[in-house]
């Protein structure tokens, strides 16, 4: 199991402006499966996959992720688990002064026991992966919006993630990117055998879940395909 | 690969473990900053090269004289404070110390300040005047022993030939061949030779001459009177326990000196009764400072405009001392790389200044050192006040 949460509530502010955003989520993304989140937006569904992710202090309720409960985990126990999950971003946060394979290779550096040959090898075989062979020294600016979220996809997966979050990869992208952005994620994750847990108001890419689900007020609900 | 050496292979594994080059590439990547950063650098750490070359070569440009004299203990008055206002002891006195088993020979020298007139302009100018016995050794320069015989004859002076140029052509005229007189406090002398001694601080030009000529020049000194008493110790005696004898046995009206006191005395007066050190002193701070705040700007900006990127590799599980690694290693690369040009103009600054100034400035090995862990302090402390603003770096907020 990828990720098992049970009873997870959140809140922002103190005081008065104490405001529950997650109301006891129970949820379950096995090894290998495909889970799409959708919901509108201040739903809380950004702060479950920060949570998820560790980036976040967990407050009330069980979250295991990979193994790991995160409730009262040190941060160092949290960045040490962050090396295990891929993330992709809704903006594709590249580092502009470092070129795509550069990029790739940051998460791929986080890799032990690799040299440097073999790191970079690995960053230069996920950029074929997503089709950016040919654009290997290219800086993010060089490059257009779908190239960029395509190499964050590659970076998260360079780090061989056995768990892969992914907030609105497609928000930045037409509709044809998009497509290739998902089908790309699919197949990889497929490959990799890692969960994902993707959110996403996108509905031309809800076919390539295993599952739906919905997040209203803080609760999640099960969608049908 | 079996027969690698294991130093080498663990070079070699060393080079294999590095990762990306980030804080290089951030520096190199954003050119104007880097121009910025480094220009700033190199401007402070040439302010500090020339304040504190200045301050240096000044206290040591006041000993120039100091040096060359050939002794091992030094007699002078009590009431001397310095190279330009020397006071007269007893002869006598120096004649006394001859009575020390250890003492080898004595030389009296008389020192002052005197007019000097330019036999070009004859406009006058203050020039340090030395009267010695032509006949008794004064430098350790071997050379001056054949010169000084010149001096026999009353009148007659060895001019300095680095002494500044407002002192007149004396040099050329002399090396082309003609006679040059000129007149000192009123009196007609003739430069009978040249010698090469140097201008110190307090002097600006030098002329040795006989003890006669110079009470000459000087009627008004009590007879047996001069101001630097030379003691030349046998070969093998220690100088130390002569000065110490010397100070019991003569009276308080003469002070003792081994050469080397001789020349800090000197330069304590510049250090502690003017303000040069200070001054000099101050400048080179100014310049840390200045070089502290374009730093810090430089790193603080930098790491603010790379903030959402700093969060993004929190996010992706590098630990935050890598983070402050990255910031650390800019100041450090910003450091060395600034502090090349620094040393390199440095360098041609002090070629300016002593061909323009004869100040005896040069980059020694002391002052490139201080001046290097200064630039090193300087980005290392303003690195760790801009490693402060990483902590903003929230990955829960780039999501």
């Amino acid at each position: 199991m990828a990720i098992e949460v049970q009873d997870l509530q959140h809140w922002f502010g103190s005081g008065t402006n104490r405001r529950q955003v997650l109301q006891g989520i129970h949820c379950k993304v096995a090894a290998g499966e495909v889970v799409l989140l959708t919901g509108p937006s201040g739903c809380g569904k950004t702060t479950l996959l920060t949570l998820v992710g560790a980036l976040r202090q967990v407050q009330h309720g069980s979250v295991l992720v990979l193994g790991q409960q995160l409730h009262g985990a040190q941060r160092s126990t949290r960045q040490q688990l962050r090396r295990r999950i891929g993330m992709i971003f809704q903006g594709h946060n590249l580092l502009r002064c470092l070129t795509a394979e550069q990029n790739v290779q940051m998460g791929a550096d986080l890799l032990p026991d690799l040299s440097y040959r073999a790191r970079r090898d690995l960053a230069r075989e996920w950029l074929r992966a997503v089709g950016l062979g040919d654009h290997l020294g290219h800086l993010p600016h060089d490059l257009s919006g779908g190239q960029k979220q395509r190499v964050a996809i590659a970076r998260a997966l360079a780090g061989q993630p056995q768990l892969l979050l992914a907030d609105e990869p497609t928000a930045a992208l037409d509709s044809q990117s998009g497509r290739e952005v998902v089908d790309l994620l699919k197949n990889l994750a497929r490959q990799q055998g890692c969960g994902v847990l993707m959110v996403t108001h996108d509905p031309r890419i809800l076919d390539i879940a295993d599952r739906l689900v919905q997040m209203e007020d803080g609760r999640l609900f099960a969608k049908a395909l | 690969m079996k027969s690698a050496h294991p130093v080498l292979e663990a070079l070699r594994s060393i080079w294999a473990a590095r990762s990306i080059p980030l804080s290089w590439l951030l520096l190199t990547r954003q050119p104007v900053r880097l121009a910025v950063a480094l220009a700033g650098i190199s401007f402070a750490g040439i302010l500090m090269f020339m304040q504190l070359g200045f301050r240096d070569g000044l206290f040591d440009a006041s000993v120039t004289i100091h040096r060359l004299f050939n002794t091992d203990l030094v007699l002078i008055s009590p009431r001397s404070s310095s190279s330009v206002s020397m006071a007269g002891f007893p002869r006598r006195r120096l004649v006394q110390a001859m009575a020390d088993p250890q003492v080898a020979g004595i030389t009296p020298v008389h020192w002052n300040l005197l007019l000097w007139r330019n036999p070009k302009t004859l406009a006058t100018r203050s020039i340090l005047a030395l009267g010695f016995e032509p006949t008794d050794p004064l430098f350790t320069d071997p050379s001056l022993a054949s010169k000084a015989k010149v001096l026999n004859q009353r009148g007659r002076v060895l001019f300095d030939q680095q002494s500044r140029p407002e002192f007149g052509p004396v040099a050329e005229w002399f090396k082309a061949g003609r006679t040059v007189e000129s007149e000192i406090s009123g009196m007609r002398v003739r430069v009978a030779g040249l010698v090469s001694l140097g201008t110190s601080f307090g002097a600006d030009g030098n002329l040795l001459t006989s003890s006669e000529t110079f009470l000459g020049l000087m009627p008004n000194t009590p007879p047996g009177s001069i101001e630097v008493g030379l003691i030349r110790l046998k070969p093998g005696s220690d100088p130390m326990a002569v000065m110490t004898r010397l100070k019991t046995t003569l009276p308080a009206d003469v002070t003792v000196l081994t050469k080397q006191g001789f020349i800090d005395f000197e330069q304590n007066y510049w250090r502690t009764s003017t303000s040069i050190g200070f001054i000099f002193t101050l400048g080179a701070g100014m310049g840390f400072v200045v070089g502290c705040v374009i730093v810090y700007q430089v790193l603080y900006s930098d790491v603010s405009d790379h903030l959402p990127e700093y969060a993004t590799l929190m996010a992706m599980g590098y630990p935050l001392t890598t983070l402050l690694g990255v910031v650390a290693r800019e100041g450090l690369l910003l450091a060395a790389f600034g502090y090349l040009p620094a040393y390199a103009a440095g360098q041609g600054l002090y070629w300016l200044v002593r061909s323009a100034t004869q100040l005896p400035v040069a980059m020694d090995t002391t002052r490139a050192v201080t001046v290097f862990t200064m630039i090193l302090v300087m980005c290392m402390g303003s690195a760790s006040l801009a490693m402060r603003r990483l902590a903003d770096a929230d990955p829960a907020e780039i999501f």
